[in-house]
């Protein structure tokens, strides 16, 4: 146990931070403001990520053939940390970036590591995440989007749901089912489709928020290119779950959390109950301790899988459980801050007088949806139970 | 940047597992507890040698001069053994008290013995009221021309019975301070209570007029110190505890046949599980951090400590609670062994100060 960055480390956290104070757009970039499907964010946001690509700040840890700088997990933490801290906005490129990129890197061919790395980097291309239908959400490997080979091509049919991102994406990372006689995890196979091909319809859906982040997206008789499939055909669902488990690390990231709480605690010192603050109340004093030593350990624990992840130690159950305690604990802290604003959490963040810049009814409807996206709760602690515990499985 | 265990810490915590699965099984558990005094002295005489009882005593003092970081090592595979006897109470808390202090005439007394096993030490320092908070602390030390003198009645201390000195907290003016007082001292009486979790005895001590040597120094807060010391040692016991009632749940799930199919395909079952999976492994790696503050005097290190012991407390007791539940009605037998950890949780989230007292410790260190 030693917590001390190097020296090197240090000057390279105090340049990030340098250079983020300095180059960090001020506005027009937040995600949950804008639609998301207006031109002018979009373009904003892709500058803003190729912005922090070319100075060095986007996926440090990735092969140098691919554009990355193969630096080790610390430099890319610090990043992370430097990026919360000073609360830069949202990554466009976030699917690609956080979840297909890795998965490309362990299964994807040298053809498309080379066509596809770079540009996830830039921002050229945005992905989003073709994976939930209709009919598969919790039981995601009933998915029945159909692809038939034909020729050299795939003929795609079928629809997707709840993507995120799907009105601006350009290409999509989608789990197709291409052998409908096999058992049903042995029949899926994951392609590449660009967004931009004939045949496919996205309709936007208006979240709780009352934002349109997600959508359905409709595939009809949609050509995908041989060559797009990753790995071998029918054996998509192994690299699903690799591109889940990046996913489900990017959703539980304790790296929000400590900024969130110590908002939480700067609005609950700022109200007075009963003729004194809030924080002085013992019963509301008592749970945002309670808050505040979940979301240390959760540092700690992030803490701890960084070093196996320089140790080289294969992830355990302790990373099985970071989208769970992640989200609802993001989720947890939302709900105080609604509690501690008292009738002023009856207003939407579009009435003048919401508490906190309207930071909180976004944030506390957004965090439960985190709790669902990527695999419930629930199913959460089906994989905890079933993979880490080694109990039987019900199904 | 290293945020981990180092070889020869996980070296110590798996010798540490294959020592206790040997030599205390939950069979040696229950005959001990059958015992009048509730102190296993063939065991002590074991980990005395594998220096277990000096490991954080300076090595000056013929210990092995190991930090917190490693002794949760030890404690953490007391836990998960339900180990009883003094271990806790005298290798660490008094042994921490005396260590900490600035009283070297005290250290050579009791520390050395204290290390190789002949001495034996515990902490008083909660009364009538059943808390550890300094306002519910009122035996007073009295200096007079004979030195100091202690007066009054400590209650819940553990295995007085078999200690002997004890770490006394009383008040001089309206400061906590602390003091060694020798068991065979006149003044002193001690008497056994009836201990809830059996692998631990507790007594009440009472103070007449006793001789005591004042611990020195350490800082202006000893007793603030020991309670940081305290709460990070019996966090371990309970990260321990914790994952031994979760192990024997799960594993009696794989093979509790109901509706035609062990239990743990059912996902009730899952669930309860896998929350406790949850809960366990960030508060794992809060503790290594609490302990690792405390050897090296990190700003944040009592806020760090209280936060450890308030949420593994809290852990253990809900932990415990739902693998009792994991079990059905076995679970409730006494033949069953689930009881020792539901009971010992018990005793955890008290001593020393409850969830709720170290979390109230969070928010004054942390200005809320």
């Amino acid at each position: 146990m030693d917590l001390q960055f190097t020296p090197e480390e240090e000057a390279f956290r105090l340049k990030v931070r340098d250079w983020l104070a300095e180059n960090m757009p001020t506005s027009g970039l937040s995600a949950d403001r804008e639609g998301r499907d207006d031109k002018t964010w979009l373009t904003r946001a892709k500058a803003w990520q190729h912005r922090l690509y070319e100075a060095g700040y986007v996926a440090l840890a990735w092969p140098k053939e691919y554009g990355g700088q193969a630096m080790d997990p610390v430099r890319q933490s610090i990043v992370n940390d430097e990026m919360v801290r000073a609360k830069a906005p949202y990554l466009v490129g976030g699917s690609g970036l956080g979840m297909l990129g890795p998965t490309l890197i362990s299964w994807g061919s040298e053809e498309q590591k080379q066509r596809y790395l770079p540009k996830i980097l830039t921002a050229e291309e945005i992905w989003c995440q073709g994976y939930s239908e209709p009919g598969a959400g919790s039981d995601l490997a009933s998915l029945k989007t159909r692809a038939e080979i034909v020729g050299d091509e795939f003929v795609v049919n079928g629809q997707k749901v709840w993507t995120s991102g799907a009105q601006y994406a350009d290409m999509m990372f989608c789990l197709v089912r291409t052998d409908p006689e096999a058992p049903k995890h042995r029949g899926i196979s994951y392609v590449l489709i660009d967004m931009h091909t004939p045949g496919i319809t996205v309709r936007p859906l208006v979240q709780m928020t009352g934002d349109r982040g997600f959508n359905e997206v409709f595939f009809d008789n949609v050509r995908v290119p041989r060559k797009n499939l990753v790995a071998k055909l029918n054996e998509g669902w192994i690299v699903a779950n690799a591109t889940l488990f990046h996913e489900r690390n990017m959703l539980g990231s304790a790296s929000g959390s400590e900024q969130r709480f110590n908002r939480l605690l700067a609005l609950a010192k700022s109200i007075t109950r009963g003729g004194r603050p809030l924080t002085e109340d013992p019963v509301f004093r008592q749970r945002l301790v309670e808050l505040e030593i979940r979301v240390e350990a959760m540092r700690f624990h992030s803490l701890r899988q960084l070093t196996d992840q320089i140790r080289g130690k294969n992830p355990g159950v302790e990373a099985m459980i970071n989208k769970l305690v992640g989200t609802e604990l993001n989720h947890d802290l939302a709900t105080a801050a609604m509690e501690a604003m008292g009738d002023y959490s009856m207003l939407s963040r579009d009435d003048e007088a919401a508490l906190d810049h309207a930071y909180w009814p976004y944030e506390w409807m957004f965090s439960l949806g985190l709790v669902i996206g990527g695999g419930t709760s629930h199913i959460q602690k089906n994989i905890i139970a079933e993979r880490g515990l080694k109990m039987p499985k019900s199904r | 940047m290293d945020f981990g265990l180092s070889e020869e810490q996980q070296q110590l915590k798996e010798s540490a597992r294959a020592f206790l699965s040997g030599e205390c099984p939950t069979t040696f558990v229950r005959k001990t507890m059958a015992t009048e005094d509730g102190y296993p002295r063939e065991l002590y005489d074991h980990i005395a040698k594998l220096g277990w009882t000096g490991l954080i005593v300076p090595e000056k003092f013929g210990g092995a001069g190991l930090g917190m970081l490693d002794m949760a090592m030890v404690l953490e595979e007391g836990g998960y053994a339900a180990m009883p006897g003094p271990f806790l109470f005298s290798s660490v808390l008094a042994a921490s008290a005396l260590k900490l202090s600035g009283s070297e005439e005290l250290k050579a007394k009791w520390l050395t013995p204290l290390a190789e096993g002949k001495a034996i030490g515990t902490v008083a320092a909660v009364e009538s009221a059943g808390s550890i908070d300094a306002r519910d602390i009122s035996a007073i030390a009295i200096k007079g021309d004979g030195g100091w003198h202690l007066d009054g009645t400590k209650m819940f201390v553990p295995y007085a019975n078999v200690a002997d000195f004890i770490v006394v907290a009383a008040k001089r003016d309206s400061d906590i301070r602390l003091f060694v007082v020798d068991t065979k001292s006149p003044g002193v009486t001690i008497r056994s209570l009836k201990n809830l979790d059996l692998t631990r005895r507790v007594t009440s001590v009472e103070l007449r007029n006793v001789p005591a040597e004042r611990l020195h120094g350490g800082g202006s807060d000893l007793f603030g110190k020991l309670i940081d010391v305290a709460a990070v040692a019996v966090a371990a016991d309970s990260l321990g505890g914790t994952e031994r009632a979760l192990e024997m749940a799960v594993d009696y799930s794989k093979v509790r046949e109901q509706f035609g199919k062990p239990i743990g395909s059912f996902q009730a079952l899952k669930h309860a599980a896998a929350e406790i999976v949850a809960d366990v492994e960030p508060a794992r790696a809060m503790l290594w951090y609490a302990a690792y503050a405390l050897d090296t005097g990190a700003a944040d290190a009592s806020r760090t400590a209280a936060m450890a012991k308030a949420r593994l407390c809290d852990i253990y007791s809900r932990g415990t609670d739902r693998a009792v539940l994991m079990h059905g009605g076995i679970g409730f037998t006494w033949e069953h062994d689930m009881h020792l950890w539901f009971k010992r949780a018990r005793f955890n989230e008290s001593y020393f100060g409850s969830p709720a007292f170290h979390r109230e410790r969070v928010a004054t260190l942390g200005a809320y």
